[in-house]
């Protein structure tokens, strides 16, 4: 297991590693001059080569990107292109922690409600229950996160009058406010996420049930809830989990739209905006801290599900 | 006294709206302390009526008819909730596969004190103390260590008797056994019946064996049942049934087994055709179409279950022509096409061919870690007559599918020397000539892993010929090959246009060989080629492959487990363990002393058909160790019952010439192997 453990370490250290490479080298193959293109038309001579100067941006590439990398790890992430030059770590951090909270928010409202549905649904094979479920789940699924969020924003923000449509955050609010906020992306994303869950889930319980253990089990005497609950459960749920876990790291990233929708500052308004900037160093900070995410998220799946997995762990 | 008492019980499954009678009008009784066995090839329904004592069905089942009485209380009309009291307490199941059957996310000590904290009210700590005393009972060596090992950590043999521990913890009245050693080798199979033997009388209960394998079934059981189609053919005591059959079937079951004594210029009887399907089973005998003696009558009317002689009961009309020996069912064996002898030269010869598996992690390399490897094949050398049959012998671990994979280049030898009909043959596959390809031909345990499902029986033929015949052919004339070998298997013309899916397993093996045979082969690799079958039809391919041999001139390696299978076919045998040949030597030389201590445990280990044979028991203790740490000295000193000392521990023995080129590998002396033997 500690072995499993180091091993999987390197792996995600490894993930950075060829991200910051491809994140890097992306950005370098935008088309123009940097300089320019942030300063404008009529910018003078002299200030164009302060900017590169500023930013390192005459040094060859290999050397720019060992510069960025050593300032990252250490910290130093240097000052974002926008006006002020705002540093770019408290930046991203802040976002990053809206987008935690929504994540978080969500993640408990349809990690609960997915797995009940898809456990219900797989009890009952092919039962009207099931298909109910079904239809509901891969309904939902097929709807894009705009519709979804347009729809709940027309009818419970600006039809009923209930919810704020678009996010503002203060730092003074207090956890109510927050709700208040959060509650409509949430709902919006949890509707996404429950479509995958619920049919994860479900399938698991369908494929464990048909295994001879559960007959076994059955044929101990054990009552139809402790068969289930105990024995069925614990396997089915495994390969949820890395469901889950995936899904993770596509809400800290994949929250783009959602968060665009509701105006929400997070971290897919930020990537959006320096997108549209070519604000190089926030971009790139972004995205290394979503990768970072996406692949700690996969660890924590797959350590979880070996720690649950007597199979992987005793090896 | 009666446990369990079955009346008219009929149960039926539902096929595409319609419901299907699958168990039908079925009486059977088991009283206390009796081990009753039931026996039936696969589609007989014998595992369906297994459960069904334990009032539990598939979905698609239902119970039709009749009663269930455990202990005179009917559990037919009982509720599932009702079923959770009786379940576990009253009724237990040792199921087929342990490892299937176990929940992989518990420990075994967990899964075993479930029941008894279930139904006995037993706290977690005196349910705990319990397991780990019934592992003791069914001899699980240091039971509290295994209590707190997870199912995939354990053997086969293990975890079989973890089932059994697990059902008989609630001391239950029944307990229905379920093909419990079919997935063992046969020494732990031998020592896996004697638990079962010993546990069962000492605790009183009742048994059903279900099994497909006459000969354990003769081994262990009091009462017999044998089952076709959904139907009982006969029911008997034991001695009877082998003794003197009554029923056509019976008899045709027995004689299908190959035992290394007969002669083998016989060919095994065999029961021709296959059992009807579910929704067409006519109106007369289920049997008929398959019978070698059945009338006209047989087809029209169905035969009652009659009460014969001594308790027994035979569905048959004519067990009574049968029992005054008037009619013989078995037609006298038929001579072999006279086998041509052994011709001069070799087919085949291996000279210390090595097949080691390591498989280096990531991890491994980037701390500079020797992984450890498999040793699966030591240094192995063998000689294949012209015109003969190579046995291999050995059980799971013993390294002859590796050895039989590296002389084909499936998995190519890491050294040693290989020779094809005189000519150097390279071990790997794509330094092999067409000539080598054609001469060289495997055919494979299950025959479902190797035929393409989408393509016809013709079609499949035909791409092999085309592909090892270097020339091209034209499709009438690869036509025409395709029936040849269709005809030398013994199949109609008419299976060119079918699909593997519509033939039997029995069939699909016929096709397999078909095609190993299309180019002439000199060589046939035949892995476990009988083992995923029913004995049955086990010796249909068995006569096959004789016939072949003397029609198209070619040699066999022959791989099994099973030694009798082996002797039956083979004019040289070698027994391996781990990765060794043991001995090696004629067939009648291996099964008669002097022979390998290992040997020895193996032959005592076959069960017989016959009930009144009892051999000499020498039974092997333990488990085959690891091939990743090979025990030092002799490989099988562990387990050896007649280990020397620690000569045995610290040198490897010698190979032992005990005349006419029979060898054994062993530091006991020849002479003294046969005084001990003998004794
Ligand atoms: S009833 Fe007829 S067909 Fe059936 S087993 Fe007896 S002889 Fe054969
Ligand atoms: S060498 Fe020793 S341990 Fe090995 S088989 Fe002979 S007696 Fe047994």
């Amino acid at each position: 297991m500690i072995r499993y453990l180091i091993r999987r370490v390197i792996l995600l250290i490894a993930t950075l590693w060829v991200t910051s490479m491809l994140i890097f080298g992306l950005t370098q193959l935008l088309p123009g001059d940097i300089a320019r293109l942030q300063l404008g038309r009529d910018a003078s001579p002299a200030q164009l080569s302060a900017f590169r100067e500023r930013y390192n941006l005459d040094a060859p590439p290999i050397e720019q990107y060992i510069v960025w990398l050593g300032g990252f790890i250490s910290g130093q992430w240097g000052v974002s292109y926008s006006s002020g030059n705002p540093p770019v770590r408290p930046l991203v951090f802040d976002r990053l922690e809206n987008t935690l909270r929504l994540g978080v928010l969500t993640l408990l409202l349809s990690v609960p409600l997915s797995i009940l549905l898809g456990v219900l649904a797989g009890l009952r094979e092919n039962s009207p229950i099931d298909s109910l479920i079904s239809v509901f789940s891969l309904g939902v699924v097929g709807l894009p996160e705009f519709v979804t969020g347009i729809v709940l924003i027309s009818v419970f923000a600006l039809g009923l009058g209930w919810l704020p449509a678009t996010s503002l955050v203060r730092d003074t609010y207090s956890l109510g406010e927050w709700l208040r906020i959060l509650i409509l992306p949430a709902i919006t994303a949890t509707l996404v996420l429950l479509g995958y869950i619920s049919r994860m889930t479900r399938a698991g319980v369908i494929e464990e049930l048909k295994k001879a253990y559960v007959r076994t089990a059955i044929l101990k005497g054990l009552p139809y809830r402790q068969v289930i609950l105990k024995h069925v459960l614990r396997n089915a749920l495994l390969p949820t989990i890395t469901v889950i876990a995936l899904s993770v790291g596509w809400l800290i990233g994949g929250l783009i739209v959602i968060e665009n929708v509701f105006n929400f500052p997070g971290l897919g308004v930020l990537l959006v905006e320096a997108v549209k900037q070519k604000n190089i160093p926030v971009l790139q900070a972004v995205v290394m801290v979503i990768v970072f995410f996406l692949a700690l998220s996969n660890l924590i799946a797959d350590l979880l599900y070996a720690a649950l997995n007597p199979r992987i762990r005793l090896e | 006294m009666a446990v369990i008492e079955v009346r008219d019980l009929t149960i039926e499954y539902q096929l595409g709206g319609h419901w299907y009678p699958a168990i039908h009008q079925i009486d059977l009784t088991i009283d206390t302390g009796e081990i009753h066995g039931l026996v039936g090839e696969s589609g007989s329904g014998k595992s369906t009526l297994g459960l069904a004592l334990m009032r539990y069905l598939p979905a698609n089942a239902r119970i039709a008819s009749g009663s269930i009485r455990l202990d005179g209380d009917d559990l037919v009309a009982k509720r599932p909730e009702d079923m959770t009291r009786i379940w576990g307490e009253k009724l237990s199941l040792v199921p087929q596969n342990p490892l299937a059957a176990l929940n992989p996310s518990y420990s075994i000590g967990e899964q075993i004190s479930e029941i008894t904290r279930q139904h006995q009210g037993l706290s977690r700590k005196a349910a705990w103390d319990r397991a780990v005393e019934m592992l003791r009972q069914v001899k699980i060596a240091d039971p509290h260590i295994v209590a707190r090992r997870y199912p995939h950590q354990l053997s086969g043999g293990m975890l079989q008797r973890v089932t059994i521990a697990m059902a008989l913890s609630t001391r239950p009245r029944l307990l229905v056994l379920d093909e419990p050693t079919t997935a063992l080798d046969v020494t732990t199979q031998a020592a896996i019946l004697d638990l079962f033997r010993d546990l069962i009388r000492e605790q009183g209960a009742a048994a059903l064996y279900i099994s497909h394998d006459l000969a354990t079934v003769a081994q262990l059981c009091d009462q017999i049942t044998v089952l076709y189609s959904g139907e009982i053919m006969s029911t008997a005591k034991i001695e009877r049934i082998f003794h003197a059959p009554l029923h056509p079937y019976t008899v045709g079951l027995l004689g299908s087994i190959p035992r290394h004594i007969e002669a083998t210029e016989t060919r095994l009887p065999t029961i021709d055709g296959i059992a009807p399907s579910l929704t067409d089973r006519g109106v007369g005998c289920v049997f008929a179409s398959r019978c070698p003696i059945a009338l006209e009558r047989c087809h029209q009317e169905k035969p009652p279950l009659e009460a014969a002689d001594q308790g027994r009961s035979v569905r048959c009309h004519r067990w009574r022509e049968i029992l005054a020996g008037e009619v013989s069912v078995i037609t006298p064996p038929q001579a072999m096409i006279p086998t041509v002898a052994p011709r001069e030269g070799y087919v085949l010869r291996a000279e210390r061919l090595d097949k080691t598996f390591d498989s280096p992690s990531l991890f491994d390399r980037l701390f500079r870690r020797r992984a450890a490897s498999v040793r699966a094949v030591d240094q192995v050398s063998l000689q294949i007559r012209a015109r003969s049959t190579f046995g291999l012998v050995g059980e799971s671990g013993s390294g002859k599918t590796t050895l039989a994979r590296a002389i084909v280049a499936l998995d190519p030898a890491d050294s040693g020397e290989l020779t094809l009909l005189d000519l150097p043959l390279p071990r790997h596959l794509d330094q092999r000539g067409r000539e080598a390809l054609c001469n060289l031909q495997m055919v494979f345990q299950n025959p479902n892993d190797t035929l393409n499902p989408f393509l016809t029986i013709g079609q499949t033929l035909g791409r092999t010929i085309q592909r090892l015949d270097g020339r091209q052919k034209t499709a009438s004339a690869i036509r025409a090959r395709v029936l040849e070998l269709l005809q030398a298997v013994r199949l109609p013309e008419t299976y060119a246009d079918r699909y593997p899916s519509e033939l039997s397993g029995g069939e699909k093996q016929r096709v397999a060989i078909a095609r190993a045979f299309a180019a002439n082969p000199a060589l046939v690799v035949a892995d476990e080629p009988t083992s995923s079958l029913d004995v049955s039809v086990q010796a249909v391919i068995l006569n096959l492959l004789k016939d072949l041999r003397a029609e198209q001139g070619a040699s066999y390696l022959l791989i099994s487990h099973d030694l009798d299978v082996v002797a039956y076919l083979s004019d040289w045998i070698a027994v391996m363990y781990l990765g060794q040949i043991m001995e090696t030597g004629t067939p009648s030389q291996v099964y008669q002393t002097p022979s390998h201590p290992y040997t020895e445990a193996l032959v005592s280990a076959i069960p017989s058909p016959d009930p009144s044979v009892k051999r000499a028991i020498v039974r092997l203790e333990g488990e085959v160790p690891s091939p990743r740490d090979l025990p030092t000295g002799c490989r099988f000193h562990t387990r050896c019952p007649r280990k020397l000392g620690s000569i045995c521990e610290q040198q490897a023995p010698p190979m032992q010439d005990a005349g006419w080129g029979h060898l054994i590998r062993c530091h006991i002396p020849i002479a003294d192997l046969i005084t001990l033997q003998t004794s």
